[in-house]
């Protein structure tokens, strides 16, 4: 069986996010005054192979631990279809 | 005579630079492929500057599970030397050789101009030919340069004496080149505990007189008066 994940990588909070700034300004020039604490981070997707969610799920953690996330600048967050 | 190899990735720029500045100072200097699964001998190893991989997920990202890479962390922890030049900083804190990380300029613009750098650390084979506290101008070429890390590791940094290069800080009418990126403490350079790992975001392959030892040419010549020790580890390398 194969699960669809899908990861959300963002910058820690607490950490300057300079691009988040960046869009928020520019949002901001665009006339969106009601934009605010922009944060820019990345959306990952993958097919992970497994038995049932869970274990789909904490493959992905693995897989964010050692590559897909620096763990010392970003957070993730994992999701499963159907899960 | 000293042998140095200069580790290639795909998308490295710097590594001629490098092995040519290698070369001025009197050692022999030998590209080495990142697929290759050892240094061949080599008494010292430099990860040049350029975009690994294309920088793709994160700088040094990928870089870091080359084959080369288990080599160079070997000789690293036998302790062999190993320079990291911006590129190869940013690969050696992914491959957790050196601690924190290297994100986007506070800017967000590419920087590519001389700053001018206070040398702290100089109990390093790379520094050593600096007097400690010495002024030094070199030329930075980096989006993403701003050292970041959690407040205890700063502090632990900071305590053993690892920062190996700073940014002199931003002052009013100063003519010398402040922080070019926002890093952490004005952070430009870092060194493992044992100091044979050094990770610097400036570029001494790019600008440097071997006669006058002007810029970065004393980088290098801090490594060719480098001897290996004569410890165990030498031997089971």
């Amino acid at each position: 069986m194969s699960f669809r994940v899908h990861v959300r990588v963002m910058p820690r909070a607490g950490l300057l996010d300079p691009q988040g700034q960046a869009v928020e300004h520019a949002l901001s020039a665009l006339g969106f005054a009601e934009a605010g604490e922009v944060r820019v981070g990345r959306a990952i997707e993958l097919d992970v192979a497994a038995g049932t969610p869970a274990e789909a799920e904490a493959r992905a953690r693995q897989m964010c631990d050692k590559l897909l996330a620096n763990p010392v600048t970003e957070d993730y967050l994992v999701e499963v279809e159907g899960a | 005579m000293l042998n140095v190899a200069v580790v290639r990735f795909p998308g490295s720029n710097s590594d001629f630079d490098a092995l040519r500045s290698v070369e001025r100072a009197g050692m022999r200097g030998r590209f080495v492929w990142h697929r290759e699964s050892d240094l061949q001998g080599a008494d010292l190893v430099i990860l040049p500057g350029g975009f690994s991989y294309g920088d793709y997920l994160r700088a040094g990202a990928i870089a870091r599970f080359s084959p080369v890479m288990q080599a160079v962390q070997r000789h690293a922890a036998a302790g062999g030397p190993v320079l990291g030049i911006c590129n190869g900083f940013q690969i050696l804190c992914e491959s957790h050789l050196l601690p924190g990380a290297l994100m986007r300029n506070a800017g967000l613009s590419f920087v590519s101009k001389p700053v001018d750098l206070t040398v702290e650390r100089t109990t390093t084979p790379f520094t050593s030919a600096f007097a400690r506290g010495e002024t030094v101008r070199l030329p930075v070429a980096h989006g993403e340069g701003r050292f970041a890390a959690t407040d205890e590791t700063l502090r632990m940094l900071e305590a053993e004496g690892r920062v190996v290069l700073r940014y002199v800080p931003a002052s009013e009418g100063s003519p010398l080149q402040p922080n070019p990126n926002g890093s952490a403490h004005h952070i430009a350079g870092v060194s493992n505990a044992a100091g044979n790992v050094v990770g610097i975001m400036p570029h001494p392959e790019r600008f440097g007189d071997p006669a006058s030892l002007d810029g970065g040419a004393r980088f290098f010549a801090s490594m060719a008066a480098w001897r290996p020790q004569p410890t165990p580890s030498k031997a089971a390398r």
